[in-house]
């Protein structure tokens, strides 16, 4: 039986491959629908997950298709600047580890803003902080479906770019409503095992065409050819950086983006919230940190060897970038791996926009509607639990609406570099702030956050992504945002008449610090 | 703040009088149902932030912490540092074909897992005072 009659064996195999991972996701969100009841089991798993399970769930969370696909498609056209790329994703949870996921999941119930507000006045911080979340959120959502349509597009002849992007919007509306998140997090996991399971085989199907003599991949990269735009052949050291990056400002810019906004980005912070405790938080951060190593180490073999077994040319004339790592696959494996790595691909994408939707979907629920508008009370019993149901169901229809009318063609990759801008901006000198500076107060909690939130909009708009002749000369705003967030804060406090309550400091000290007092797991 | 099932409990009780679930809740809630503001023994907080204990214990995390960051902040923006200013330099062979380039881009990845290596071991003792002030207080929470 044939589901598509003019498409080729190998993307016939990737449906079947896509449907058999679709199947078992919505298997784990029945069942998760059906165990799960409360407020703490649907936006925390009942804080059940252990270390591993949540490492592995984090890495799933926080490795999109931008990092398998681009940066393996950015090392196999120009080399080594794609894999400094790769560095500062991992280098960014070492912030998480000794900054913020301990005190997080010490002092915290289900979102950033409860550390964030904790001992100011909760519903500007709230209110403020809620933005931010859903800020964040929603750009990077709007980023991840928009490569999500072009991708499925390319990876199965046949579904149109539309299609595609209703069909994930669906998905994670569906995960994230029914299945709360436990869904989510096992949807993460699988993802995880799969995206590390393509990843070594592939890694060791490259270097099986050197005889896993890593001296003779090494040096099969010093003279790749190509062909530039105007038709002239060219040979250059793959090894060599700055073959696309021209001005260091833009990676010093871009690491300083990523280096403190992966500690603000609210769907990776919330996942600190799904294990017992901040000792299990601690474990989960090393086993994330293990996986996303690993995976942005083996960058190094499908991307290069993408280069060097298939040549930029072949790889640009075979869909682009984005499908070195697929292609890379065909060329080793042949159709049915091909199959695989693009159901991998597909994998990705899901895990990411489910954590995004459930992020964006918390903050609503327990920071706008319950804690900002009803003052932290529910009117009625699970109403918390409901609203964020409708809210991810808002979510998802409003993220496949913008991708839709954005169109295939638009480049979204600002989008993902203004939500760790915003991240770095807005959410983490907050953070700090609040977890360590006794004078701090809401206007400077409010100031630091709006000033990080819009100074990042506004030079991003101002950037060479949006200007031919740009008033600010770098891609990301995180170098000139980052300095500009921590003064608002600062500033907002020092000039505010404000007192800070100095009980609720020492009691917010004494919780991150030693876990008194925090939310525990549920019985079952 | 509240647990949607707080004010109501629907489960029949056995023995009850009438077969209409009891609204409202008998007793106080069990542990694992109270959230962080409803503790129910009071904590005298700024008791355990005066303590000289838990003073040690927030300074020897500082002491860790402070360092650490800064020392993978430099160690990272070297790199973007190296390759945009110093080409010549990051150029050169350390092993093969592989430049110093890819090496230290290569070396950050073990510099992040040795750094969490020594963070968690340090952490290990950090629970472990952490446990006695909470004994010490007797307020320890498992």
């Amino acid at each position: 039986m044939s589901l598509l009659p003019l498409a080729a064996a190998g993307s016939q195999t990737s449906l079947w491959m896509f449907l058999a991972f679709v199947s078992a996701t919505l298997v784990i969100t029945w069942y998760s629908a059906r165990k799960s009841s409360g407020a703490s089991a649907y936006f925390a798993a009942g804080r059940r997950i252990t270390g591993w399970q949540n490492g592995l769930a984090v890495a799933g969370d926080y490795m999109s298709a931008a990092s398998f696909l681009g940066i393996a498609g950015m090392i196999a056209m120009n080399g080594y600047d794609g894999f400094m790329y790769s560095v500062g994703f991992l280098v960014a949870y070492l912030t998480v580890l000794f900054i913020v996921a301990e005190p997080l999941r010490n002092a915290g119930k289900y979102t950033m803003a409860d550390v964030l507000a904790y001992r100011l006045n909760p519903r500007p911080v709230r209110a403020a902080a809620s933005l931010s979340t859903l800020t964040v959120s929603i750009f990077y959502m709007i980023a991840q479906m928009v490569g999500a349509g072009v991708l499925v597009r390319q990876l199965i002849p046949g579904v149109s770019y539309e299609l595609a992007v209703i069909g994930v919007g669906i998905l994670m509306v569906i995960y994230v409503v029914f299945g709360g998140m436990l869904a989510t997090t096992w949807v993460q996991i699988i993802k995880a095992v799969l995206l590390m399971g393509g990843s070594i085989l592939l890694s060791i199907l490259v270097l099986q065409r050197y005889d896993f003599d890593l001296g003779k991949f090494f040096s099969s990269l010093t003279a790749i050819t190509s062909t530039t735009a105007d038709g002239q052949s060219v040979t250059r050291n793959f090894l060599t950086p700055g073959l696309i990056f021209k001005n260091p400002w833009d990676q010093i810019s871009l690491g300083m983006a990523l280096l403190l906004g992966t500690a603000g980005l609210p769907h990776i912070l919330i996942r600190f919230y799904t294990v017992p405790d901040a000792k299990t938080a601690r474990a989960s951060v090393v086993w994330a940190m293990i996986i996303i190593g690993l995976f942005y180490i083996m960058t190094t073999f499908f991307g290069f060897g993408a280069a060097s077994l298939l040549g930029p040319d072949h790889i640009a004339a075979n869909g682009g970038t984005n499908m070195a790592a697929p292609e890379l696959a065909r060329f080793l494996g042949g159709e049915i791996f091909f199959a695989f790595i693009c159901a991998v691909a597909f994998a990705t994408i899901l895990a990411v926009v489910a954590g995004l939707t459930i992020s964006a979907s918390t903050s609503f629920a327990h920071d706008f509607f319950v804690n900002v508008l009803h003052h932290g009370r529910e009117q009625k019993a699970g109403e918390e639990v409901r609203v964020a149901r409708i809210t991810a169901f808002v979510v998802g229809a409003l993220a496949i609406v913008i991708a839709i009318i954005l169109g295939p063609s638009v480049n979204v990759a600002f989008l993902v570099g203004l939500a760790f801008a915003v991240a770095a901006s807005a959410n983490l000198p907050v953070m700090i702030f609040s977890l360590y500076w006794k004078r701090f107060n809401t206007a400077g909690a409010v100031t630091g956050l709006l000033v990080g939130l819009s100074s990042s909009i506004i030079l991003i708009l101002v950037s060479p992504d949006f200007m031919k002749e740009p008033l600010f000369p770098l891609k990301n705003p995180a170098l000139v945002s980052v300095p500009l967030g921590f003064l608002g804060a600062w500033l907002g406090t020092i000039l505010s008449k404000e007192k800070p309550d100095e009980a609720k400091f020492t009691e917010l000290m004494v919780r991150a610090n030693t876990g008194l007092g925090a939310e525990k797991a549920s019985a079952h | 703040m509240s647990s949607p099932h707080e004010d109501k409990d629907y489960t029949p009780t056995v023995g009850s009088q009438t077969d209409i679930a009891p609204l409202g809740r008998s007793g106080p809630k069990p542990e694992h149902e109270r959230t962080a503001d409803e503790d129910i023994d009071p904590v005298q907080w700024s008791r355990i932030a005066d303590d000289a204990d838990f003073k040690a214990l927030v300074r020897r995390k500082l002491r860790l912490i402070v360092p650490a960051t800064a020392f993978f902040i430099i160690y990272y923006f070297l790199l973007p540092i190296g390759v945009g200013w110093f080409p010549g330099l990051m150029e050169k062979k350390v092993w093969g074909a592989v430049n110093l380039a890819y090496a230290y881009a290569l070396s950050q990845f073990f510099m992040a897992w040795i750094l969490a290596g020594i963070y968690v071991a340090a952490a290990g003792g950090w629970d472990r005072s952490e446990h006695a002030l909470l004994r010490k207080f007797g307020v320890e929470h498992r």
